[in-house]
């Protein structure tokens, strides 16, 4: 990687955060302080009994919503790691869900079909799945625009192929390939142990948004947002943007098949719905929805779309669902339709997604507040 | 011998279906600059279309004139969706490429849920006229007659198209539009009314790949489209954008490999060969057979 100085222009940070608008001033003192929050939160999930009917099924430590939970974070990781392409390099990848199905079907099979412990099968599958998104990516990366989210869409076909197929009787097929759990440490099975599968959901989290953000904050970083403003100039510049281009799309991937090792364990096993485009089609909306391009806009979006998408089918089969008219409730008992949906809507109406929404209310608020400043 | 005529033509037949799809998409693209996700869409409500006015719609049926007025009805259904998807959803984003992929996007993704929700996630079994279930002998190989449907229709359509688009105005004014857009704006042509008609175009030629599909496979299913539509994105890539001819090639040698090898390898290693072959074409000639080069 050429480290690139450019010691006479600081350039400023590749991500804006919205600071311009000054909000109450306590807030404001607080507002660096607000991730470790969530974080302290996020950790103290596991040791409350608290129970919130109607968003959770029962108190949140237990294992049913701690799985959930889990899921929703290494999505919102997932997710983080895919916007490093679209959000931050301006690369529309149409085939990320290669990288995470590599990962998670590399442990898996690694695990059950060769009997590999978990910190080998794990070390080997990152390592494979970020060769495979440097080998793909030197060859789909000679195109740009439209035909690049062609080629890595065709690339992933290929894997959803071999998967479903069965080459070598390796994957399971259509049934998918059950974990193998007798080889893996005490502390990472069984139900009474997901509270561990959250910790390791949490920490991929963590090391991925800690990862997006040094990098994006690097001076690679600044010719990555350079490339997604204008590639040219960055060839003018006299540096190479596919050489860039590569480090982003090796970097995604292999932050996908990290995604994959920890999703594999949580779930326990792999099933080929993985590796269908579709996953990749989520992670856009995922992005899209929180806000392309800002440091916690696609973790909120992963997660929260991962939540909906479990949560919409229970609200889709509820009684105020179904007690509605057919031609109403048939469409809403379909995840896929609301999110399709809320995800049109927000293109039009929320380019920035989640993230943006601060902004967008501060002149609604102001509005708001400005009558009785006149009295 | 007759095994080769047999994987011939039925590798003929699943070209024509690709090129029903891409041929539209390809316009789409090449005038546009709309990458259209939800062309899978056109193709599964021309389907739903065919199959729901067989059953319901006085007049129509499952056999003779019946099917022919089934399928101009999920004929009428595809243009119908596809021209309000252009004027209510693409049209207010036209030069903004990558909002126009997330916006069809997210359209492929909740109308397909849409039709599953409406009829179900399982297949439905397709009424198909009691000839298309038969075989025709050609030079000795048993060929179906609904892979023989498949290539006379993909022949007239791409008959058709030709025609419209070497001797007719409008003709003249997409395959102006395709070369030089700026140019024949700039020429005082409204091209918008182009675009809403390409995409007439192919949504008539989705729905009719919906239909004429259900014939082919017996049934029809909410995720048909989508299957299809990644083979068609390769074949649309492969011709070059914008070319309704390349289309047509880059259909015939993706169906024949496909079937060749499938036959011949292990099953889905010819999927896995067309993937290849795209590969190959955009290292050695990124434009495709014929067309001009990708790009947002």
């Amino acid at each position: 990687m050429t480290e690139v100085k450019s010691p006479e222009v600081p350039a400023p940070p590749a991500t804006v955060p919205a600071e311009l608008t000054p909000g109450h001033r306590r807030w404001h003192g607080l507002r660096p302080y607000l991730p470790l929050v969530a974080l302290a939160l996020a950790l103290a999930v596991p040791y409350s009994t608290l129970t919130l009917p109607g968003i959770f099924e029962g108190p949140l430590n237990s294992p049913g919503t701690l799985q959930l939970l889990a899921v929703c974070l290494v999505f919102g990781g997932l997710a983080a790691g895919y916007d490093l392409l679209f959000g931050r390099t301006g690369l529309l990848s149409f085939g990320h869900a290669l990288y995470f199905a590599a990962g998670v079907y590399g442990t898996d099979i690694l695990i059950t079909r060769a009997g590999l412990p978990l910190w080998q099968a794990a070390l080997l599958t990152i390592t494979g799945g970020t060769i495979l998104a440097a080998l793909l990516g030197a060859i789909a990366l000679r195109t740009v625009g439209i035909a690049f989210a062609m080629v890595t869409l065709a690339f992933a076909q290929v894997g959803a192929i071999l998967v479903a197929r069965d080459f070598g009787g390796l994957t399971g097929g259509e049934e998918g390939l059950p974990l193998d759990v007798s080889g893996l440490p005490a502390g990472l099975v069984g139900v009474a142990n997901t509270v561990n599968l959250y910790w390791l959901a949490l920490a991929y989290l963590a090391v991925v948004v800690l990862v997006v953000h040094r990098v994006s904050g690097s001076p690679t970083g600044r010719v990555l947002a350079g490339l997604r403003d204008d590639e040219r100039r960055i060839g003018v510049l006299g540096l190479d943007p596919y050489r860039f281009k590569l480090v982003a799309f090796t970097l995604a991937g292999g932050l996908a098949a990290a995604a994959g090792v920890v999703y594999c364990l949580i779930v326990g096993g792999a099933s080929p719905h993985i590796t269908s485009s579709e996953l990749t089609l989520s992670l856009l909306v995922m992005v899209v929805l929180g806000g392309p391009g800002t440091r916690w806009g696609p973790v909120l979006g992963g997660i929260l779309y991962m939540y909906l998408d479990h949560r919409l089918t229970a609200f889709g089969s509820s009684d105020a669902v179904n007690s509605l008219p057919a031609f109403l409730s048939h469409p809403l008992s379909q995840p896929l339709f609301v999110l399709g949906t809320v995800f049109i809507l927000a293109v039009y109406f929320f380019p920035g997604g989640l993230a943006s929404l601060k902004s967008r209310l501060t002149p609604l608020l102001t509005a708001l507040r400005r009558p009785p400043a006149l009295h | 011998m007759s095994t080769v005529i047999l994987l011939t033509l039925t590798g003929l037949g699943l070209a024509a279906l690709y090129f029903l799809v891409a041929s539209g998409l390809s316009l789409v693209f090449g005038l546009a600059d709309v990458l259209n996700f939800a062309h899978g869409l056109f193709l599964g409500v021309g389907a739903y279309a065919t199959w729901w006015a067989s059953g319901n719609l006085p007049g129509a049926g499952p056999d003779g004139l019946g099917f022919v007025l089934a399928v101009a009805f999920g004929l009428a259904a595809g243009v119908l969706v596809a021209v309000l998807v252009e004027l209510v959803l693409i049209r207010p984003l036209y030069s903004r490429t990558i909002e126009q992929v997330l916006v069809t996007v997210g359209l492929s993704l909740a109308g397909v849920a849409l039709l599953q929700a409406t009829w179900g996630a399982d297949p439905r079994p397709f009424p198909r006229p009691a000839w298309t279930r038969e075989v025709t002998s050609v030079f000795g190989a048993n060929v179906p007659n609904a892979g023989l449907l498949l290539i006379v229709a993909a022949a007239v359509v791409l008959a058709a198209l030709l025609a419209f688009l070497r001797w007719t105005r409008y003709g003249l004014i997409i395959r102006a539009g395709v070369e030089n857009r700026e140019m024949v704006t700039a020429l005082g042509i409204d091209v918008r009314k182009a675009f809403t008609l390409v995409f007439a175009i192919g949504g008539a030629a989705a729905a009719l790949a919906g239909a004429l599909g259900g014939v082919y496979f017996g049934n029809v299913s909410p995720g048909q489209g989508g299957s299809l539509l990644i083979f068609a994105f390769i074949v649309v890539v492969i011709g070059g954008m914008g070319s309704v001819v390349g289309s047509a090639y880059a259909a015939v040698a993706v169906g024949l490999l496909q079937q060749f090898v499938n036959y011949y390898g292990p099953s889905g290693l010819g999927d896995v060969c067309v993937v290849a072959l795209l590969a190959v074409v955009l290292l050695l000639r990124p434009q495709g057979f014929a067309g001009k080069v990708a790009t947002a």
